[in-house]
């Protein structure tokens, strides 16, 4: 292959070389076990307790608030699983977005055969939550709001400070999951408000299968898994030692310099946006043009689906992802582009490009060079087009 | 995720386009669920001279109207009302269980269109039963 172009950075990202050597050291000698009281195992111990420090300076959070979970997805589940359970003597309503992840939609619907009620709050064209809407959703029986920080697919970032903000007003818990934001916009979880934050070391040049929660002090949350006394007895099983050690490491380099990074990535997103709508006709753009993650690109393609589009891009080397059905497994293309309000048909042809720290402008170049011709290519073989 | 064959008839395509003095054109599937298949053919004595294929959808989708076009050409109307999905399915080497919906649609889409050359000559059709709605992925 010639040319290999990733622009997949919000499925998964890679380790970063520094990231790495702070691992492996837990892999092979530093093998003991955190909750040993022998010498061997201080090592261990003392990672983790330095992993904590790092993800709570860089959420501005204190380090006994975040505890360690094995993904985004876990963090999502307790936080909102844990916190509805511990509190429903107060009410059993639950409010949530029409976009969030499947991690807490799934979750969401899992509590509603538990008896709980739910409200998803709709989305504007852009994929904002209006403060509004949220207001009018609360009611007297509701214990917890979940909004995400930014959308996955199409990169819209929500309000979360003013959503948090009519919550603390009600005395209502505030979750957000927050796997998209951490290394492309600044999270301060004090500034923000939230009672509870997830977030994924995978996404920001961490290791998968390990994640973080953040729950503010005070918060009252059931523990998800039960076991030994590991995160305080609240979060019990074996640390993820160099996982964890990892997703330390990473989140102090993600949120390092932020801004001259977000900047540089938002130039080729800008780029590429430009590119792609001045080349290609019937392109819809999903998403808000500013309040976006610095790195997401994710538009339509009229009158083609989005899998043949991947596959085409594949072939010239670019890894992408789409929101059509094919992709998602089930008949219905992303449940994120509905709730905008598009067309199915038009929804099915959609594209999502995620730039990320290691991408250049030869990588936008190359999109740009190819996309045109694949679109075309698939456009004359599409019944529903005519020139 | 597809075989060599079906990622071949999903890049190389055969018989994409439309054919203007078509003797019989056949549409199914919807922009809905993200598919749609339209044949064409051109018919000389109840032989099928050409076939050609215009279809909105996965790879899949793209790849198993490409091998009908091909199957189905040079054969005799007759002929063509036996070809079934498995038959689209084995000369691709398989599909992935998602994508066996592909395969019935194109057979689906070759009846339709040998449907509509029975109706323009004023012959009775018996429609055959497709699918029995195994793989669950669409309304049948």
């Amino acid at each position: 292959m010639d040319r290999f172009v990733y622009l997949d950075n919000s499925a998964t990202t890679p380790v970063k070389p520094e990231v790495l050597e702070v691992m492996l050291p837990y892999l092979q000698t530093e093998y003991g076990n955190p909750s040993s009281i022998y010498k061997k195992a201080a090592s261990a111990e003392a990672a983790v307790r330095e992993a904590r420090k790092q993800v709570a300076e860089a959420l501005h959070a204190e380090p006994n608030e975040i505890f360690f979970t094995a993904c985004g997805t876990e963090a999502d589940n307790w936080a909102i699983k844990g916190a509805a359970y511990a509190n429903q003597h107060k009410g059993k309503h639950l409010i949530t977005t029409q976009i969030e992840h499947h991690a807490v939609l799934h979750t969401m619907e899992y509590l509603e055969k538990q008896g709980f009620s739910v409200t998803y709050l709709p989305v504007d064209a852009e994929g904002l939550v209006s403060p509004e809407s949220l207001k009018e959703a609360i009611r007297e029986d509701t214990i917890l709001i979940s909004v995400m920080m930014a959308n996955n697919e199409i990169g819209t970032v929500e309000p979360i400070r003013e959503l948090a903000a009519i919550a603390a007003e009600k005395k209502i818990l505030f979750h957000t999951d927050a796997v998209q934001a951490i290394g492309s916009l600044p999270v301060d979880v004090k500034e923000l408000g939230v009672s509870m934050l997830s977030l994924s070391a995978h996404k920001f040049g961490g290791p998968k299968g390990v994640g973080a929660l953040y729950i503010k002090k005070g918060t009252k949350i059931d523990t998800f898994m039960h076991g030994g006394a590991q995160e305080r007895g609240r979060r019990g099983g074996t640390e993820n030692v160099a996982g964890v050690a990892g997703l330390g490491k990473a989140i102090t380099l993600a949120t390092q310099k932020l801004e001259a990074k977000t900047e540089r990535i938002m130039a080729l997103r800008e780029k590429l946006i430009e590119g792609i709508l001045q080349s290609i006709p019937d392109v819809r753009l999903n998403g808000h043009r500013t309040k976006r993650l610095p790195g997401n690109v994710n538009c339509c393609f009229r009158y083609i689906e989005g899998e043949a589009l991947l596959l085409r891009l594949d072939a010239k080397g670019v890894a992408a992802s789409s929101g059509s059905a094919c992709t998602s497994g089930s008949l219905d293309p992303s449940h994120v582009l509905l709730a905008l309000g598009l067309p199915h048909e038009i929804a099915h042809g959609s594209l999502r490009l995620s730039i990320g720290e290691q991408n250049t402008e030869a990588d936008v170049e190359h999109v740009l060079s190819v996309l045109p011709d694949i679109v075309k290519t698939l456009r004359a073989m599409s019944p529903l087009y005519s020139e | 995720m597809y075989s060599e064959k079906v990622m071949d008839h999903f890049e190389n395509p055969r018989n994409v386009g439309e054919i203007k003095d078509a003797d019989a054109v056949g549409q199914v599937g919807n922009a809905k669920c993200g598919d749609i298949m339209k044949m064409y053919m051109k018919i000389e004595d109840g032989v099928i001279v050409d076939c050609k294929f215009k279809t909105f959808g996965c790879g899949a989708a793209i790849a198993t109207s490409s091998m009908a076009t091909e199957l189905v050409k040079g054969k005799t109307v007759e002929e063509a009302r036996k070809l079934t999905n498995a038959a689209v399915m084995e000369a691709l080497d398989g599909l992935p269980p998602a994508k066996v919906h592909c395969s019935v649609l194109a057979e689906e889409a070759i009846e339709a269109a040998l449907a509509d050359y029975y109706e323009r000559q004023g012959l009775e059709f018996t429609p055959k039963k497709t699918c029995d709605g195994c793989c669950g992925s669409c309304e049948h």
